[in-house]
């Protein structure tokens, strides 16, 4: 058998065949390529072209001039320091939030055993297909009712009480760290705080990564939350500054509009690709696109 | 093993630590999962048979809310057909894209992870910003797609103005994002087992017989995995109505949860705006139920090995 499909594939024609098709493959992906990562060339040129040359027909994809000064005039008008400060400071007390609980919480169901572990499981995997919709007003009732409007907290607070998502990616990572480790840690004394703090965290550190890229993302790109519970500008993210300058008071032209949108999509930009390889692992382990 | 032992392990003061322990490091979760979700859940059933304008508390009104919905309120159903027109085309153009893509990049291609890269860029974008780089592109006279589509000589529609082409739009966006999906279809093909294939080519079978008769099988509890997550998120569609169409033009894109987030922040109908929530939520969940229901007549488990 092996040898006859040997002699298939020694044949000229099935070489011919085979190297047309690469030919064609790799046209193919070239094109969707193109496709996908156009848009993306497009804002930036836009970005940077002089106001004449915006509204063209055909377009240039090049500008003429380069055009810098459409980033420093949106600068001002975005607040781009100030919008700059909250989303980072949002976005990193989101995920030390979600470093500290998601790990505790995945421990826990890892490595524990509690009575009711079992149910509460899948309890936890099933909370994630409930639609955010349905527990969006209770939810910002209750922030109203504690005086949290127009604060951060809304925003911080929950990722202190875990993520299911994450919990989920962290508790099967956990899962394949050997037992006997803990259990020799057990016999020496060790508590388990110190089993957690001492040995799994250190050996989960890949993990734990994902987890804080996929919540810096999340909340740095978060929309809904900031929109609904911040009011004064002075609170506003980047998200906000962005949809503001689209709105009626100011009528920018597409190059500024699509240099503000540059600002805030740059950062995200250069942290996917220096820890690319991260997010293809966590999503390809907890199904979540990120 | 530990694990062995715990069924004739007494119930000891070791056990009744194990249980705290477990307890007290799922804590902060039992919290969340008590408040946000629990409690958030009876609330809005509750709020949804009251009036309730958020100055004045939760008066119960019975099914008034749901009465009108039902019976006074054309938008309701204008938004419930938006959302359920979008979700019916996006969701599989998004499934059959994303399987496309993963299927090219599983032919051991040289460059995988910048090919990878570029088709999951999209996904990175904040909603925001990807809303704004559409209606730029999706503009009548000088955005990117009407020019494309002159050069071939096509004139284009008028996009997000038009009622008829604003959902659409709005879908060729969603497709442009479907990068993750596409990596979790990637893993999904790359866990075939290659014998398979091999099996298959003796017996004859062509490259359409290997994908329908073992590719597609082998990736069914992906594919319903995306198809379920896909839905859920779809008819949740929310930022991009928002930002790109604020629901025109003629409500065309005025979508379910645009719709209940009007209701509720900018009309301060909490009450109304639940007892939508709670409509969402069994819609949602009768679709998750019907698709399982289904499933175990064509998604494939295998009974040994890794899964």
């Amino acid at each position: 058998m092996a040898q006859m499909r040997a002699a298939i594939r020694s044949s000229k024609n099935y070489k011919i065949r085979k190297k047309l098709w690469r030919v064609v493959l790799y046209a193919v992906l070239i094109f969707l390529s193109l496709i996908f990562v156009l848009p993306l060339v497009w804002t930036v040129s836009t970005s940077l072209k002089p106001d004449t040359q915006i509204m063209k027909f055909p377009p240039d994809w090049i500008p003429r001039p380069f055009d810098w000064m459409n980033y420093v005039e949106v600068f001002p008008l975005m607040k781009f320091f100030r919008a700059l400060k909250n989303s980072i400071i949002i976005a990193t007390i989101s995920v030390v939030g979600a470093l500290i609980s998601c790990s505790l919480v995945a421990y826990s169901f890892a490595r524990l055993r509690w009575f009711g572990r079992d149910f509460f499981f899948i309890v936890l995997l099933s909370t994630m297909m409930i639609p955010y919709a349905v527990t969006l007003v209770p939810i910002f009732i209750v922030f109203k009712t504690l005086g949290w409007l127009n604060s951060f907290k809304p925003l911080t607070i929950p990722s202190f009480l875990g993520t299911p998502v994450y919990i989920f990616l962290l508790r099967q990572f956990f899962r394949t760290i050997p037992m006997d480790l803990s259990d020799a840690a057990r016999i020496d004394g060790c508590s388990e705080l110190g089993i957690y703090g001492r040995i799994i965290l250190p050996l989960a550190k890949p993990a734990l990564a994902v987890v804080a890229i996929f919540t810096f993302i999340g909340a740095w790109n978060d929309f809904l939350g900031p929109l609904i519970y911040l009011s004064s500008l002075e609170n506003y993210t980047m998200a906000l500054s962005l949809q503001m300058l689209r709105g009626g008071q100011y009528y920018l032209d597409w190059a500024k509009l699509m240099a503000a949108s540059n600002l805030m999509v740059f950062p995200i930009l250069i942290l996917f690709f220096f820890t690319q390889r991260l997010f293809i692992e966590g999503i390809t382990l907890t199904g979540i696109k990120g | 093993m530990a694990v062995k032992a715990f069924g004739v392990r007494k119930f000891s003061k070791t056990v009744l630590k194990e249980n705290l322990a477990g307890y007290l490091f799922a804590a902060p979760w039992l919290i969340g999962f008590a408040v946000f979700t629990v409690y958030a859940i009876f609330s809005a059933i509750y709020y949804g048979f009251a009036d309730y304008s958020v100055l004045k508390g939760p008066e119960w009104i019975g099914l008034e809310n749901y009465r009108n919905i039902f019976t006074d309120d054309k938008l309701f159903g204008k938004s419930l057909y938006n959302t359920a027109y979008y979700s019916a085309f996006a969701v599989p153009i998004g499934i059959i894209t994303a399987l496309l893509l993963a299927m090219l990049l599983n032919q051991k291609v040289v460059a995988l992870s910048w090919f990878r890269a570029i088709f999951y860029v999209p996904s990175v974008v904040p909603v925001v910003a990807s809303s704004l780089l559409w209606i730029w592109i999706l503009n009548s006279q000088f955005g990117l797609l009407n020019v494309f589509l002159s050069f071939i000589g096509i004139e284009g529609p008028a996009w997000l103005a038009s009622p008829k082409w604003s959902k659409p739009s709005l879908i060729i966006m969603n497709t442009w994002g479907v990068g993750g999906t596409m990596i979790i279809f990637l893993a999904s093909l790359q866990d075939v087992p290659r014998q398979l294939y091999e099996a298959a080519e003796i017996d004859g079978a062509n490259v359409w017989h290997r994908f329908r008769y073992v590719t597609i099988p082998m990736i069914t509890p992906t594919i319903f995995f995306a198809l379920v997550m896909g839905i859920i998120g779809a008819f949740q569609t929310f930022v991009q109505a928002y930002i790109i169409t604020e629901g025109g033009p003629a409500d065309s894109t005025l979508f379910y949860v645009l719709y209940l987030y009007r209701n509720a922040f900018v009309y301060y109908k909490m009450g109304y705006a639940s007892a939508l929530a709670m409509i969402l939520f069994v819609i949602v969940l009768a679709l998750t139920l019907i698709i399982v229901s289904t499933s175990n007549r064509w998604v494939y488990y295998e009974t040994e090995g890794k899964r």
